[in-house]
Formats: C-alpha cells, sequence, structure tokens
C-alpha cells in the first residue's frame, strides 16, 4: 500500500485536471456492457446535434457547446466516478439515461446546481417542480407511459377492459418498477387483472417469466425493459407465439436493435414513442451535411435514424432550446447551472418551433413552468414492420390519465420532501 | 543495510509480540497513518474522495471481512454481495427510524444485524465445506437480494425500490447526504478502516486467530486439539459478516447515496471482494488493503490515462482497462500465486539480506 498508493494517486493527478470550456453539456453514455445496444445509439444521437449546431450555427447564442463524454455502463458506482469528474468542468445539464444514477444523482446536483434532464426516464414524481426544483423529465414520463398503453389497449378492446388480464414484464429494478402502482391504479379503475413478472437484471434469462404467460394467458403484455432484455423478450415472444399486437413496450423497448434479431416474427410489435420515426424530417439533411459526411459523427455513425437515435437528437433540441431560452432570459451567453434552471421553467416549444428545427410534426408541444417540469406526457404508438424493416406510427397522440397520475405525483413528490427535508416552492 | 531485525532490541514480551518488529516497517506503518490522518483530509477534493479513496476504504473493509472468513478460518463465501446488502438496508432503516441517533451508532449496529444474519448462513459449514460451503453461501446471496427486492417494508415502499441516504451529521459535519463534504466521508470511512484493519489483527492473531487458522489447516486435528469448530466456525461467520455490514452500510450511505439491491448488491459484488483477497493475498490484513487497492484503483487510473491522457473513446477505453485488468489478474496468480501480500513479504525478506544475499 505504502508504494501503490502515492504511484496511482500521482498518475490519477495529472489525468484528471479540469478542462476550461464554454458551455459544457456532458454525455454520459454506455457504450460497453449489457445495455450497450440501446446506450450507442442515445449517446450518438445526442453528440451529434451539439456537433450540427456547432458545425452549423457556431453553437448556441455564439457559444460553442462542449460534449464530454463519460462511461457509466449503466452501472451507479462508475456514475459517481463519472459525475464527480465531470461536475469539476462545471456542466450545465446532465442526462444520464439510467434511472438508478438519476436517483443517486437527484440531492447531489440540487446542491451542487447542475441541472437534471432524464426525458421519459428517472424519478417520475419530479414532475413536480416545486418539490424537485432541479430536475426536468418533460415531455413524458414512466407514468404516462403506463397510461398511455392502457389507454390503446382500451381502445383496442371498445372501451371495455373489466375481466381482461394484462400482464407487466418489467426489468427488476427501480426502471422496471415505477410503473407497477399506475397500473394498479388503472386496474382498479378499468377492471382488468394485473399480473406482474419481475425478469432480474440485465434480463438474458426469461424462460420461466414467458412460461407464467403461456399458463396465465393473458390478453396483453405490457414492457418495461431495456438493453438485451428487449431482445430476449421479442424473442421469447416469438417462441410462445405470443401475438405481437397485444404485445406493448415502453418506449425504451422499441428500436430497430430490439426486434431485428428476432427477424419475422416481431413484425407487429408494439411499442410507445414520445417522438415521430424515420429519417423523413429535414434535419436529418443537416444532419447528413454537416456531421456524418464531414466524418464528425459520433460513434461508428452508423446509428443514425434508428428511433433511440433519435431520442438522443430529441433530448438534445430540447435541452439546446432551454439553452436558447436561458441565454436570452439572462442576458448573455455565457449562462450557468441556476440560469439554465429558469430556461428550462419558462421554456415552451410550439409545433411552429419544432417546424423550424426541421423536425415537423415530430414531438408534442412543449410549455413547462415551475410547478411543471414534465409536460403534457402524450405519447403515440408505433409498430413494426419486419418486412419494410421500420416502424410506423399507428396511432395520434395519446394523453394520460391525469385523474390517476396527478394523486400519484403529489404523494410521492410530497413523501420525497418530507425526507429531504425540502420545503416545496418556488423561489 | 538499513532494514533488518539486528540491533533491533526487545526487551518484553509485549514488544516482541508486536505487529511490526522491525524498525523500519514500524516507522512506515506510523508515517502511513500520519500522512492518511493528518494531510489527506487537507488537501482532498470530491473527485479524489468519491471515485478514489472512499471506494477503496470501503473495499478494504468489506476484503478484510471476507478475508477473515475465507482467508484465517478457511470457509469460502459467495455471499458478500447479500451481507453487504444487509448492511446498507440495516442502517437505511436504522436511519430514517431514529433520525437524531448518530449515524456511526447506527452503522455499527447495521454491522451486528449482519453479523446475526450471518451467523444463521453460517449454521450450514458445521455440515458442508468447501464448494458445497459456497454454494449455500450463494443461495444466501440470492435470498438476501430477493428479500430486499420483494418486502417493501425494507424500502420504505417507495415506488421504485431505491433506497435514499438522508443528511446524517457526526460531530455537526454531515458524512452522508448530498452535502457531505470530501474531508467528512473520507474520515468516517478512515476511522472504521483503521478501527476494522487494528480489530483483525488483533483477532487473528490471539486465540481466537488461532483456532480459525487451525480449522482452515484440518478441521479434525483442531477438534482433536480442542477446538471447538461450532463456536470457531460461527465466530468467524459472525466477526467477517459484522466487518461486511459495515462496508455495506457504507458503501451505500457514505458512497452512493442511493442504491438498490440487484444493481449495488448482486453477484457481482460477491465475486468482487472474492477476487481482492485471492489477488491481495488470503490470510493477510495488508493483502485486502492491497487487493482493494488494485481493483478499485486500477479501472480508475487507466480510464483517466486513457480517455482523459490519450483522449482515446471511452467505449475502446473501458473495453481495453476489461482486457488489462483480467490480464494482470491471469499474469499476478501465474506468477505469484499467494498474491500481492506474499509479494510484499518476498521483497522485504530479499530486503533484509541486502546489499549482501549470500
Amino acid at each position: 500500500m505504502k508504494t501503490t498508493v502515492p504511484a496511482l494517486a500521482a498518475a490519477v493527478m495529472m489525468a484528471a485536471s479540469p478542462v476550461m470550456a464554454d458551455l459544457v453539456v456532458p454525455n454520459m453514455s454506455y457504450r460497453t456492457g449489457p445495455y450497450a445496444a440501446n446506450g450507442i445509439p442515445y449517446a450518438d444521437g445526442f453528440s451529434d446535434y451539439f456537433t450540427l449546431l456547432n458545425e452549423r450555427d457556431g453553437g448556441i447564442g455564439g457559444q460553442l457547446i462542449q460534449v464530454p463524454e463519460c462511461e457509466t455502463a449503466y452501472n451507479t458506482e462508475k456514475g459517481v466516478e463519472c459525475y464527480e469528474s465531470l461536475k469539476s468542468q462545471n456542466p450545465l445539464v446532465l442526462n444520464p439515461l439510467s434511472t438508478g444514477i438519476t436517483y443517486q444523482l437527484i440531492p447531489k446536483a440540487s446542491v451542487d446546481d447542475i441541472v437534471l434532464y432524464t426525458p421519459g426516464y428517472g424519478r417520475t414524481s419530479a414532475k413536480n417542480g416545486e418539490v424537485f426544483r432541479w430536475v426536468f423529465n418533460a415531455p413524458a414520463n414512466y407514468w404516462d407511459g403506463a397510461s398511455v398503453a392502457v389507454s390503446h389497449i382500451l381502445e383496442q378492446e371498445g372501451g371495455d377492459l373489466s375481466g381482461k388480464k394484462i400482464a407487466l414484464v418489467y426489468h427488476n429494478s427501480a426502471y422496471g418498477k415505477e410503473p407497477i402502482r399506475t397500473l394498479q391504479g388503472l386496474s382498479e379503475k378499468h377492471g382488468f387483472e394485473l399480473v406482474e413478472l419481475p425478469v432480474d437484471a440485465p434480463g438474458q434469462e426469461q424462460k420461466s417469466q414467458w412460461l407464467q404467460i403461456r399458463r396465465e394467458k393473458p390478453d396483453y403484455v405490457i414492457m418495461y425493459a431495456w438493453g438485451v432484455m428487449n431482445q430476449v423478450a421479442i424473442q421469447e415472444a416469438v417462441n410462445i407465439r405470443f401475438p405481437m399486437d397485444k404485445f406493448v413496450g415502453i418506449w425504451w423497448s422499441g428500436s430497430e436493435n430490439d426486434v431485428t434479431p428476432a427477424g419475422a416474427g416481431a413484425d407487429g410489435y408494439k411499442s410507445l414513442t414520445f417522438h415521430g420515426v424515420g429519417q423523413d424530417y429535414p434535419l436529418y439533411d443537416d444532419l447528413r451535411t454537416h456531421v456524418l459526411d464531414a466524418g464528425k459523427a459520433a460513434g461508428a455513425g452508423d446509428q443514425m435514424g434508428n428511433v433511440i437515435y433519435s431520442r438522443g437528437v430529441y433530448a438534445a433540441v430540447v435541452i439546446a432550446e432551454a439553452i436558447a431560452k436561458a441565454q436570452e432570459l439572462a442576458g448573455t451567453s455565457e449562462i450557468d447551472g441556476a440560469q439554465l434552471r429558469d430556461g428550462f421553467e419558462a421554456l415552451e416549444i410550439t409545433p411552429e418551433r419544432m417546424a423550424e428545427l426541421g423536425l415537423p410534426d415530430f414531438g408534442q408541444p412543449i410549455a413547462l413552468s415551475c410547478q411543471n417540469h414534465g409536460g403534457d406526457g402524450l405519447g403515440r404508438i408505433q409498430q413494426w414492420n419486419a418486412g419494410a424493416g421500420e416502424w410506423s406510427l399507428i396511432t395520434d397522440w395519446i394523453e394520460p390519465d391525469a385523474e390517476i397520475l396527478q394523486p400519484l405525483v403529489d404523494e410521492d413528490s410530497a413523501a420525497y420532501a418530507q425526507e429531504a427535508g425540502i420545503e416545496p416552492g418556488c423561489n | 543495510m538499513i532494514y533488518r531485525e539486528a540491533g533491533d532490541f526487545k526487551t518484553s514480551y509485549r514488544s516482541d509480540g508486536q505487529t511490526f518488529p522491525i524498525r523500519l516497517d514500524r516507522w512506515g506503518y506510523y508515517a502511513v497513518l500520519a500522512v492518511a490522518f493528518g494531510v489527506i483530509p487537507f488537501v482532498i477534493d470530491d473527485y479524489w474522495a468519491n471515485a478514489v479513496f472512499v471506494p477503496f476504504l470501503i473495499y478494504a473493509i468489506a476484503a478484510i471481512g471476507l478475508n477473515i472468513l475465507t482467508g484465517y478460518a478457511g470457509q469460502v463465501s459467495l455471499g458478500t454481495g447479500g451481507f453487504m446488502a444487509v448492511g446498507a438496508y440495516a442502517v437505511y432503516k436504522l436511519m430514517t427510524a431514529f433520525p437524531d441517533i448518530s449515524i456511526v451508532i447506527h452503522i455499527l449496529l447495521a454491522g451486528g444485524i449482519t453479523a446475526a444474519v450471518g451467523v444463521l448462513f453460517g449454521l450450514p459449514s458445521l455440515r458442508i465445506k468447501g464448494f458445497y460451503l459456497a454454494v449455500a453461501t450463494l443461495a444466501a446471496q440470492f435470498f438476501l437480494v430477493w428479500l430486499f427486492n420483494k418486502v417493501p417494508w425494507f424500502y420504505n415502499n417507495s415506488a421504485s425500490g431505491q433506497i435514499t441516504a438522508p443528511t446524517r451529521t457526526v460531530l455537526d459535519q454531515a458524512v452522508t447526504g448530498p452535502t457531505a463534504s470530501a474531508p467528512a466521508k473520507y474520515l468516517i470511512c478512515l476511522v472504521l478502516a483503521v478501527a476494522v484493519a487494528w480489530m483483525a489483527r488483533n483477532l487473528t492473531r490471539g486465540t481466537i486467530g488461532r483456532k480459525w487458522m487451525a480449522i482452515r489447516d484440518m478441521d479434525i486435528a483442531a477438534e482433536i486439539i480442542g477446538v471447538n469448530p461450532l463456536a470457531a466456525k460461527l465466530s468467524a461467520f459472525a466477526v467477517s459478516s459484522f466487518f461486511i455490514g459495515i462496508a455495506g452500510a457504507l458503501l451505500f450511505a457514505v458512497y452512493l447515496g442511493a442504491a438498490e439491491v440487484g444493481e449495488a448488491f448482486g453477484i457481482n459484488k460477491s465475486f468482487l471482494v472474492l477476487f481482492m483477497i485471492i489477488i491481495g493475498g488470503l490470510g493477510s490484513i495488508f493483502g485486502s488493503f492491497a487487493g482493494a487497492a488494485f481493483l478499485v484503483l486500477l479501472p480508475v487510473l487507466l480510464k483517466n490515462t486513457l480517455v482523459g491522457g490519450f483522449g482515446w473513446p471511452t467505449d475502446l477505453a473501458a473495453h481495453i482497462e476489461l482486457m488489462v485488468v483480467g490480464a494482470l489478474i491471469v499474469t499476478f496468480l501465474i506468477v505469484e500465486p499467494h498474491g500481492l501480500a506474499r509479494l510484499w513479504r518476498l521483497a522485504k525478506d530479499k530486503l533484509r539480506l541486502w546489499p549482501f544475499p549470500h
């Protein structure tokens, strides 16, 4: 110990010197491990959009955006290391793409004045901005997703779910457990029976769960999976010949990388989404000209157009809009974390603005405030066409059931406020 | 020449039996302690505390715990992750139920609860040995993780099953929660690590440690010379689990701040701590520290050199890191199967003869 610690210490010290930067928006990514199949496209999309802004527009408000990357491998201990090393670079906002790491960072980021932006994941009750001042999860969260999925099933069944059976296959972690309360509330309201089937991380072994589905014969299966668990689950569903159009995944269980391994059998599989699919948006032309063809794409540059890639782009779009708003409010282009939070709270993205950005009809309108950090939570259903190898949107925007969700958000955020000693309020 | 026993006269039994019989060793030990307590707390920053020292000290405590059971008493255990989870959940329940009581007491109580659970799962060791015992402790690992996932009481009915450590103070300094400062976190881990190492050292060279080693070397012979296997094995499980419970409590409350059982305390954790003591050296306190340093610090060092120093892509660096650490483990085990502690001992033996090896 006597010799190793100082030697290691000296070497780490040399390497961990902070980088002075313009506006720092780190990319906490995972390109390795069992979740890499989904982590890679997201990280690529996120980085590529900021590269585009830097190349095409010279950054935001004249300030270049730096996107330092840190590999978390979806692991909370590496997440701590990443957070600490990124913190020294004065980041404005973090997007860890992991519910576990988000839970860990919520108290820390609030003390260190760093915004957490967790679109479509993280702690759902962070929607209540009066308690979670530094956390934003617009445009949609896990409970919205569960409610939208049930609304879609309700519509399929002609508005009546009494006596039906819905199974929830979920990743046995904070992420997968989030929707359980919502679904329990909805099952009481609509009279369907809920079967909960946890799958232990990382999710390569699911034979027994699908055997149980075969035995219980649920009418529908809702799935909250991520990474390798997606591919395995869809393959298992194909193996037991579960009807694919009755199998609805959350938005994290619906990318090309998840369905292609199951081949033609996955045809008709449905999943939620909170943004458009495919590459028929003008923004993609810009991405191709300024980033891909210029050889500046992140990663291998082969993920463009993937659903999860688009989600990474979408997250970057919202952050960039919030930065622009914050610069406008602060009257300076060199903003800090607190000013970015104000920018997020005043954020308004209209359909016209989305069209201007080159993404017409891509996402829902977003209007945030101090009270509402989570947006409206609309979702759409996309369906996989294995023959054409593409997703297509089959519904319009579906609204979540606020009657069930709002009390749950209030209850959970109040519990957190009490636990952490936070006085809810807007100043 | 300088490093030798000659001239260092012992005039009492007490000084003859001390841990570091050679003067230079003693000085080195005091110097390390002086730096650890007197210098590092004043210069440490958040990165150094949270990414380097705090995990190193916590894993060192866990490794000492497992080393008592596996290295000294010879009982192979794959339940370390599960026992750490017991410590973490015990401290969580205690600190949320009794917020006014000092966190240090909670951490020690969490160790005590883990010791009780450890004894319970240690009972099969009276009947089964070796690999079969490993399988029994593996069952403990999976059972405990399942239990903490299944019963909402353990995580205070939170929607997602996550446990989050609230702010708690020692001498008015926050040591858990988001406002805890780097020196405070470092010092609480350091004090506990030193206390644990000191206890472990003194236990293992006394009667109880000799009983453990007798059981490890040949249990039938030990029984014949009057060692009670029930008391020896169960006390090894209790002491080992006590330390591992403290490590689990610190890992959750001080280091991570929030945890979920499957991710933070899965089977991977059991293997990680087992690798630490195998690489560090079975039956050695120094080996526990060396093994923890090797497996905690090396990946951080590699990451910072490859990504921060050379600017390599993060995924390439992560893969290289796995390969380098793996290759080093294999190399070490081929070159020196008894671990880093043995290398250290050989180096000291050579040094004693230097510069006249014949």
